[in-house]
């Protein structure tokens, strides 16, 4: 914009055109998302003709699947301007819980029910902190991440807890040929999709993440949507902690250590804004795919699980780079 | 303007300046002498505030040119403002909570290096020394926190004198004052003028003006409109330069019939902010809020709303007591409230203005927790025409629009929640003066449809033309209520100066 | 009388009568815990943890974050093991150069990152930290350096001492307490950190050149990691891609923090921290006379961190600002 072509153009300063649709289109971040995912492809194809071989990407996708599914609420943890970092040290607690539960002799449902309670009770710590004490998320949720570890670590101590047989493999368990983790993976991301981008209850976690104050003042229930939020949070930890039990078929308090980083990653990689109001479920739901393509590629390629660490920590800066490039770009 | 050096210190020409293509000031040319106190007026965005700014260094000028004694300089920062001896002293001051009072004085105007010793004793001493000159007590080894904003002033201004500015300009700095601080104030600032050095004073307060000032400057919609010797200019000719029009046209009062008591308040405390607040407000009926910035006005809106609950005292809407104590509550007892700051507490940036214009309306546009977009459309589109709000699209986010047309979206939020009572916290800062008489209009409307109105404005012409009684407060306490029929300019003003400080004068 | 209040109400205070309050009552129950060799147990459980503490604390005043500090210390505890493995007879002191420039290095890419793309440390450090780690495992091709390739000399420095039996490494972390005390307190820079942290938008009005100040504060960090890095191998005598420095950060956070560190910026001592890194040595050297499994530590530092939360809330009274992820 010059300075020339708006003197004194009040009808100029009033209102800028509105943009193509086209244009709105492309510089959304979950298109970069889309492309990612389809060159990923494209490039893992190459590597071993195993990609073009939609059951091996669904069995790989079993591997992430706990992961992912946290971080669609995740997602919207970010988008309401908070974050929450202790999901998977909660999903190792509530594992723990669980798994030390039923080795104790109490019964399956009422120890699946003992590690639901410690996922709720865990989100409501940290929403608790941060709602009704106001302190911020980031440090609460990087004390209680250590926190839960550690009460996993003194639970289980360094062994493993072995799990009844009948409740491993729920990965190897099919609907419609499709592994069950990877099913609740779309359930649960078109249930949340629809619920953040059709209902009020979405609409005010936009409002909230943009501006929190503003949300108050306009009579939005900012504290006790968080709460909702947080809770979620620990609830989706929960399952998604005992998924990964049934998984890998025992308990041990180091399960789900770094998830923190793959979550994240799958929110960013959405295009995710760090700093809240903006974000898809779709997004991340790409973002998740991406992200079981470019570790089963490196798998396959024969990289290092290190190698594939250092690939991931780069991949992540990259990604928020673009994504607050991206915005940037689109929001004056 | 006792000494006769010919050359300004400043010479300011055809300065001009635009944020994102809006001219905000344009082809300014001003001299400012040594040894005299400059006073810059103009209504609220009239481009005072950006000029000093551009002199102080925080905003470079889109054109023009600045000259210190002669010399052509460019003031690219307020570090190389400060260098050529120019400072800003901000109405509530820019400082650094944590540290004492002696390293915010001097911090930034060294130039050693990174890993140069901080002389601690040198500096105290310093640091005591200026203080002593204003003859101000202040503990200098004390962390700023918690100073009170005229020591804070203070501060800024001994920082000035520690960097020996010659350009001293004080942004606005009596609003949060109290009397006798700013006696204090104006005493230490004519003593500076006499040492020679360069004061531009900003203000609202034209008898402050008056009492201080040599020349006044006065600004209009960016544009310079006039410079003279203050004693050449009557108040009428000053309000009428500012202005552009007489006072008068802004009289817009529609005549409501005024009814029942909607919003009754009796002995609303909370401790340390407002005490014993009491008076209601009918259908109908326009009540203003007047008095100084900080007297707590803002305080009780937001304790009324739920924002910040009373700890006692209490309300009553439509006769009936109320128990608010967040905003949902005050929402669904039927009261609106279009808080003062727009960014910080009205709108949502990033978000589309159809998403702004419905947020306070979630069961009309989603009646079953589900949104409805067509409904939410139309609605917004309805409300834009109304209020004749200048866009481009629904679906713009509103970041995107001016001021004016942001509040005019804030206003739709509200009354599509079709309140009975409506709070509005200085509903026209920072508006086009067109616009603000869009606004004036809206206002006496809405009295007009029966709905009780509460209106807090530091402006006095806007709460002598609109309202049907004003109430005043001061140091957190009611000072008065004035009929439409007895109230002017000083008397509000003089309820509106804190009584402590009147009673220890009159004694 | 006003000299004795503030003294009463500093947080310095508060941590040391934490001290001595827990030294008591766990001597009460366990009299072997109040002994000359407890206390070396102590000491040496601290060194490490003080001198990254010190990086911290300037990161946390300046409103930052740093995550990536277990992973510094790993990374560049191992290219100096592995220099001492394959490049027999290089001096040992030249250790020290290259673990500390490494580690400023990876720092300064930390502080590159949050500075040059405006983006929040909390994310830049967790990337990184998942980032070194992974080039630990990358340079050493996941295999550790042994006990027998780390300079004896360098092994010394932890067991023998030039007085009172306290090792050598204790006397370095306290010199590095007494530096970072000089840096913060009587240089122009150490201010202009806390000025930042204070007040970050008032900051470049005064002059302060914010991308330098923040680059050199994630740098001091990294650097202060390598040095924890090379002061591991001497402890420890080994250095191992997966386990040095794992879970670092959290013992640090949370000794800074019960320190008085505000998370809000612009508040912190050298001496609460000190004290800090102190009281999480007696709970960590107390922790196995109690009978309390090492498996606790974790838990322990998690809650520590949310209770000097909580004390930070009570001790201000208008409460920490509704602070989000803090915006670069």
């Amino acid at each position: 914009m010059s300075a020339a072509d708006t003197t004194r153009n009040i009808a100029g300063r009033e209102a800028a055109p509105p943009r193509p649709l086209l244009h709105v289109i492309l510089v959304r971040p979950e298109t970069m998302t889309l492309a990612l995912l389809i060159l990923a492809v494209i490039v893992a194809s190459q590597l071993s003709p195993f990609f073009l071989d939609i059951n091996y990407i669904l069995r790989s996708f079993t591997l992430s699947a706990e992961f992912a599914i946290v971080a669609l609420v995740f997602t919207m943890v970010i988008i309401a301007g908070e974050i929450d970092l202790s999901p998977a040290a909660n999903m190792a607690l509530s594992a723990c819980l669980f798994a030390w539960a039923q080795a104790s002799g109490i019964p399956m449902p009422v120890a699946i029910l003992i590690g639901l309670a410690a996922g709720l009770a865990m989100g409501a710590l940290n929403a608790f902190m941060v709602i009704a004490l106001q302190l911020p998320s980031i440090i609460v949720t990087i004390g209680t991440l250590t926190l839960y570890r550690g009460l996993a670590q003194i639970i289980a101590g360094d062994k493993s807890i072995r799990v009844p047989d009948w409740f491993i493999g729920i990965d190897k368990v099919l609907v419609l040929g499709i592994p069950v983790p990877v099913v609740i993976f779309v359930v649960v991301s078109l249930l949340l999709g629809l619920i953040l981008a059709g209902t009020i209850f979405g609409r005010q976690i936009y409002q909230i993440g943009t501006n929190e104050v503003a949300a108050r003042y306009a009579g939005i229930r900012t504290r006790r949507i968080k709460l909702v939020l947080f809770l979620l949070m620990g609830l989706v930890a929960a399952v998604a902690g005992m998924m990964t039990a049934s998984r890998l078929g025992s308990v041990r308090y180091d399960l789900g250590l770094g998830g923190e980083l793959q979550m994240v990653l799958m929110a960013m990689l959405g295009g995710t804004y760090i700093f809240g109001g903006r974000g898809t479920i779709l997004g991340t739901f790409l973002a998740a795919w991406l992200l079981v393509v470019v570790s089963t590629g490196m798998t396959v390629a024969n990289l290092l699980p290190a190698i594939q660490l250092t690939v991931l920590g780069v991949l992540l800066i990259v990604a928020i780079i673009a994504t607050n490039f991206i915005y940037s770009r689109t929001q004056r | 303007m006792s000494e006769a050096d010919a050359t300004p210190l400043i010479s300011a020409r055809d300065i001009s300046k635009s944020f994102a293509g809006v001219e905000v000031l344009r082809g300014v040319d001003l001299d400012l002498m040594k040894g005299e106190i400059h006073a810059l007026l103009g209504e609220n965005g009239a481009g005072k505030s950006t000029f000093a700014k551009i002199l102080a260094g925080v905003h470079l000028p889109t054109r023009g040119t600045l000259a210190l004694n002669g010399q052509p300089v460019e003031v690219t920062n307020p570090v190389v403002a400060q260098k050529l001896g120019i400072t800003l002293i901000h109405q509530e001051p820019i400082s650094f909570p944590d540290l004492s009072v002696a390293e915010n004085l001097v911090l930034g105007r060294s130039e050693d290096g990174w890993f140069s010793k901080v002389p601690w004793a040198e500096m105290t001493r310093e640091a005591h020394r200026y203080m002593d000159l204003l003859g101000v007590h202040i503990d200098v080894t004390r962390p700023m926190r918690g100073l009170s904003i005229a020591d804070q002033q203070m501060v800024e201004i001994a920082r000035a004198l520690a960097s020996d500015s010659r350009l001293i300009i004080m942004d606005e700095p009596t609003a949060p004052l109290t009397p006798r601080e700013v006696e204090t104030l104006f005493g230490i600032a004519r003593r500076l003028r006499d040492e020679g050095r360069t004061i531009i004073f900003i203000s609202h307060r034209l008898e402050e003006v008056r009492a201080l000032c040599d020349r006044v400057t006065i600004f209009r919609d960016g544009d310079k409109i006039a410079t003279d010797t203050i004693g050449n200019l009557s108040d009428a000719d000053i309000i009428r330069l500012m202005i552009g029009r007489p006072l008068k046209e802004y009289m817009h009062k529609h005549s409501a019939t005024i009814g029942d008591v909607a919003l009754e308040v009796q002995g609303l405390t909370l401790p340390g902010v407002f005490y014993d607040i009491g008076f209601s407000v009918r259908h109908g009926e326009i009540v203003g809020l007047g008095g100084l910035v900080g007297a707590g006005r803002t305080d009780v809106a937001r304790a009324i709303f739920g924002v910040a609950p009373a700890e006692s005292g209490t309300v009553k809407v439509n006769g009936k007591a109320a128990e608010i104590e967040k905003p949902e509550d005050a929402i669904a007892l039927g009261l609106a409230f279009v808080p003062e700051d727009r960014a910080v507490a009205g709108i949502f940036r990033t978000l589309p203005v159809e998403q702004n214009i419905t947020a306070a309306i979630p069961g009309k546009i989603a009646p079953a927790g589900i949104i409805r977009r067509a409904v939410e459309k139309s609605l917004a589109q309805d409300a834009v025409k109304k209020l004749r709000i200048r866009l481009a699209s629904v679906k713009q986010p509103i970041g995107e629009l001016s001021g004016g047309n942001q509040q005019k979206a804030i206003l739709a939020r509200w009354l599509l929640a079709d309140p009975s009572i409506l709070i509005l916290d200085e509903p026209t800062r920072g508006i086009d003066i067109g616009v603000k008489a869009e606004f004036y209009d809206m206002i006496g409307e809405l009295a007009a449809q029966g709905r009780a109105i509460l209106l807090i404005s530091s402006e006095m012409p806007e709460l002598l033309a609109l309202c049907d009684r004003i109430l005043v407060m001061a140091e957190g306490r009611l000072t008065a209520e004035l009929s439409r029929a007895e109230a002017n300019q000083e008397k509000i003003m003089s309820a509106a100066v804190p009584r402590s400080q009147r009673v220890e004068e009159a004694a | 009388m006003n000299a004795l209040r503030s003294i009463l109400v500093r947080r310095e205070t508060g941590i040391a009568v934490m001290i001595v309050l827990f030294t008591v009552v766990v001597s009460l129950y366990k009299p072997q815990f109040f002994t000359l060799n407890s206390l070396r147990v102590i000491l040496l459980l601290t060194p490490l943890v003080m001198i990254a503490a010190m990086g911290q604390m300037l990161v946390l005043v300046a409103r930052h974050v740093d995550l990536s500090i277990g992973s510094m210390l790993g990374l560049s505890a191992m290219v100096t093991g592995m220099m001492f493995r394959d490049m027999p007879g290089i001096p040992w002191g030249l250790g020290f150069v290259v673990a500390i420039g490494i580690g400023a290095l990876l720092g300064l890419v930390n502080g590159a990152l949050v500075t040059l793309f405006r983006l929040p440390a909390i994310i830049v450090t967790l990337g990184t930290l998942n980032l070194y780690r992974g080039l630990t495992f990358i340079v050493s091709n996941a295999r550790q350096v042994d006990r027998q390739f780390i300079p004896s000399e360098l092994k010394a420095m932890s067991q023998t001492s030039p007085i009172l039996g306290i090792p050598w490494i204790i006397f370095m972390a306290f010199a590095v307490a007494l530096a970072t005390y000089w840096f913060v307190m009587h240089t122009r820079v150490g201010r202009q950190i806390f000025a930042l942290g204070s007040n970050p938008v008032a900051a470049p009005l005064r002059g302060i050149k914010v991308t330098q100040v923040t680059l050199l504060v994630f740098a001091i960090s990294g650097a202060l990691s390598g040095l924890a890095g090379i002061m591991y191998a001497s402890r420890w005598g080994f250095v191992n891609p997966s386990n040095t420095g794992f879970g670092f950060e959290f013992q640090v956070i949370a000794a800074v923090v019960i320190g008085g560190v505000s998370i809000n910026g612009g508040v912190g001592s050298v001496l609460g921290v000190v004290l800090g890194v102190l009281l999480m040595g007696c709970v960590a050297a107390a922790l196995p006379l109690l009978g309390i499994p090492g498996t606790a530590q974790g838990a322990i530092y998690g809650a520590v961190i949310l209770v000097a939360l909580l004390i930070d809330r009570s001790v201000r009274q208008q409460g920490i600002a509704g602070l989000r992820i803090a915006r670069a």
